[in-house]
């Protein structure tokens, strides 16, 4: 593994070295190396779209899946499609998450498109960190997909990070949830320059007892861009909760854009947004603690998206 | 040992908040100053603390000129306030509050200690968020740990007591005399409680933006107490 390699790896995934358990490392959208397990199956799709099958045996427990994705070359467009398909009562954690490592003046850019099928009392923990870093002027773009299939009882958290060095990023996530399923999205972002990020969930929240809570939080500094769109469709005895809360600083923009729409009389939907710049007595109380402005701001971040 | 030399004060639309203030408070005073809402309590703290810039005067620090120094210089000098209103913030544990406050990475253990010390259960709150699932009480006893664990020569508080029910109050009187004890520093305290005038070794009157009174207790309390027109002091039945 080279060093550029190994610093992504670690930055996106905490992993120092090779995985253990499942895993599959994507490398400039080749796979690099792979590993199955007895209850968790990687395989390479055979529909002549490039990705990769994760199969998860039912009653699985205490495992995961590591599919790391890396582009250090300039120039390179990675589209890929990764399924997972998580059986019955199965318990995993799949840390994902992609570095762009641009040295050069072209664009590099990774679309990876992401499905979940969860099986009846399944639960996932799906783990996504995206970076983008090298001195080339070439940007470094990062549009992720995720979609997922939700069915009876099944839960799934997901936690996405996005806090530096990516271009251009279009967050596309969607999910549909059966009788008493539980999805809860937790994102954190953090642009600077002139990058822009856009997100957009859209949630149908059609079983009995299913819920949803999408919370987003998110600094834009410099003259970045941020939309955060979300959609949650309340289609029986449900509950929905979506909570923006965006701070802004020096020319930053975030625009929220909720929707929650209550189709069923039982539906219990809330959304909450909050945007603005860092309240002046928070920086007046930790200055009273002897920070200086640029330490308690900092501070004030870096709790915030913690 | 703290020295205001005619501090004045006035905001935009409203003249004369502070009007030519001059006070000394000694090295390890227990201070409490006191006087009717509007009277400009708040707001000389505020000046003390560095928060608010008055228009004329001059504050010295053990001999130091320190009216020009900002809010984290004047912390750094050894001055600590607590807000009356405490601040939220999304994120910040209690822990990482109180460990700023230290000035060092603080082991929780440490940390629960400054809570135990104003009445709440550590364990049930060292890794919450200082934010708005807090009550008003809540946030008002972090926000005096946050003073104690900074340990610096003056420690201002404004209004300890607004939303702390009686039960902690009695246990908030403890917090500062074993402050005083302590740390032997310097403790001003904006109060209209009796009680906490009743561990004062110095009280001071402000109304209209002026000094009107200041002395010991046994000189001021009397007359604060026996106020029988338009009277402001919570007496307390023993």
């Amino acid at each position: 593994m080279d060093a550029i390699l190994k610093s992504l790896l670690e930055q996106i995934s905490d992993l120092h070295d090779i995985p253990v358990g499942a895993y599959n490392i994507r490398n400039n959208g080749q796979s690099e190396s792979r590993n199955s397990t007895d209850t968790i199956q990687i395989v390479s799709k055979t529909d002549g779209k490039s990705g990769i099958d994760i199969i998860v045996k039912e009653n699985t427990k205490n495992e995961s899946v590591h599919i790391p994705a890396i582009i250090t070359e300039t120039g390179i467009n990675d589209l890929v499609y990764n399924d997972f398909y998580i059986g019955e009562n199965a318990e995993v954690v799949i840390v994902a998450g992609c570095g762009v490592h641009n040295s050069g003046t072209e664009a590099s850019m990774h679309e990876g498109i992401h499905r979940f099928f969860l099986g009846k009392n399944s639960k996932v923990t799906y783990i996504e960190k995206h970076i983008g870093e090298g001195e080339g002027t070439g940007e470094r773009i990062i549009n992720p997909q995720t979609h997922i299939f939700a069915e009876q009882n099944s839960y799934m958290e997901m936690d996405t990070v996005q806090l530096k060095g990516v271009d251009s990023t279009n967050r596309v996530s969607s999910a549909k949830l059966a009788e008493g399923a539980t999805l809860i999205i937790k994102e954190k972002i953090m642009t600077h320059g002139k990058q822009t990020a856009e997100t957009a969930f859209t949630v149908e929240l059609d079983g009995k007892g299913s819920s949803a809570n999408l919370i987003s939080r998110s600094v834009a500094k410099d003259n970045s861009k941020q939309v955060f769109r979300s959609v949650i469709n309340g289609n029986s005895e449900c509950y929905g909760h979506s909570e923006c809360d965006a701070i802004i600083m020096d020319g930053g923009v975030v625009a929220a854009i909720p929707e929650i729409t209550a189709n069923h009389l039982d539906a219990t939907l809330i959304h909450e947004a909050a945007i603005g710049k860092i309240a002046g007595d928070q920086l007046t109380k930790l200055m009273t603690l002897g920070l200086t402005e640029k330490e308690a701001e900092q501070q004030i971040i870096n709790g915030f998206l913690k | 040992m703290l020295e205001l030399k005619n501090i004045s004060y006035s905001a935009e639309g409203k003249e004369g908040i502070l009007k030519n203030i001059s006070l000394t408070i000694e090295d390890n005073q227990f201070v409490v100053i006191t006087g009717p809402n509007g009277g400009g309590k708040s707001t000389l703290a505020k000046i003390i603390a560095g928060i608010i810039m008055p228009q004329s005067g001059q504050i010295l620090l053990d001999g130091q000129d320190i009216t020009k120094l900002s809010i984290t210089e004047r912390a750094k000098a050894g001055i600590s306030f607590a807000f009356q209103q405490p601040v939220r913030f999304k994120g910040v544990t209690v822990h990482d509050l109180i460990a700023l406050a230290s000035g060092k990475d603080l082991s929780t253990a440490a940390a629960c200690q400054y809570l135990s010390e104003v009445g709440l259960c550590a364990r049930d709150y060292i890794d919450r968020e200082v934010n708005a699932s807090l009550s008003g009480g809540e946030l008002k006893r972090i926000e005096i740990a946050t003073v104690l664990a900074r340990k610096t020569k003056v420690s201002l508080f404004d209004e300890p007591e607004a939303g702390i029910d009686l039960w902690s109050f009695k246990n908030l009187i403890n917090v500062f005399e074993k402050m005083h004890e302590e740390i032997q520093g310097t403790i001003v305290i904006i109060s209209h409680q009796e009680r906490i005038l009743n561990i004062a070794d110095k009280i001071i009157v402000i109304a209209n933006g002026e000094i009107t009174k200041q002395g010991t207790k046994e000189q001021i309390l009397p007359s604060l107490l026996n106020q029988t027109e338009g009277c402001r002091f919570m007496k307390e039945e023993e």
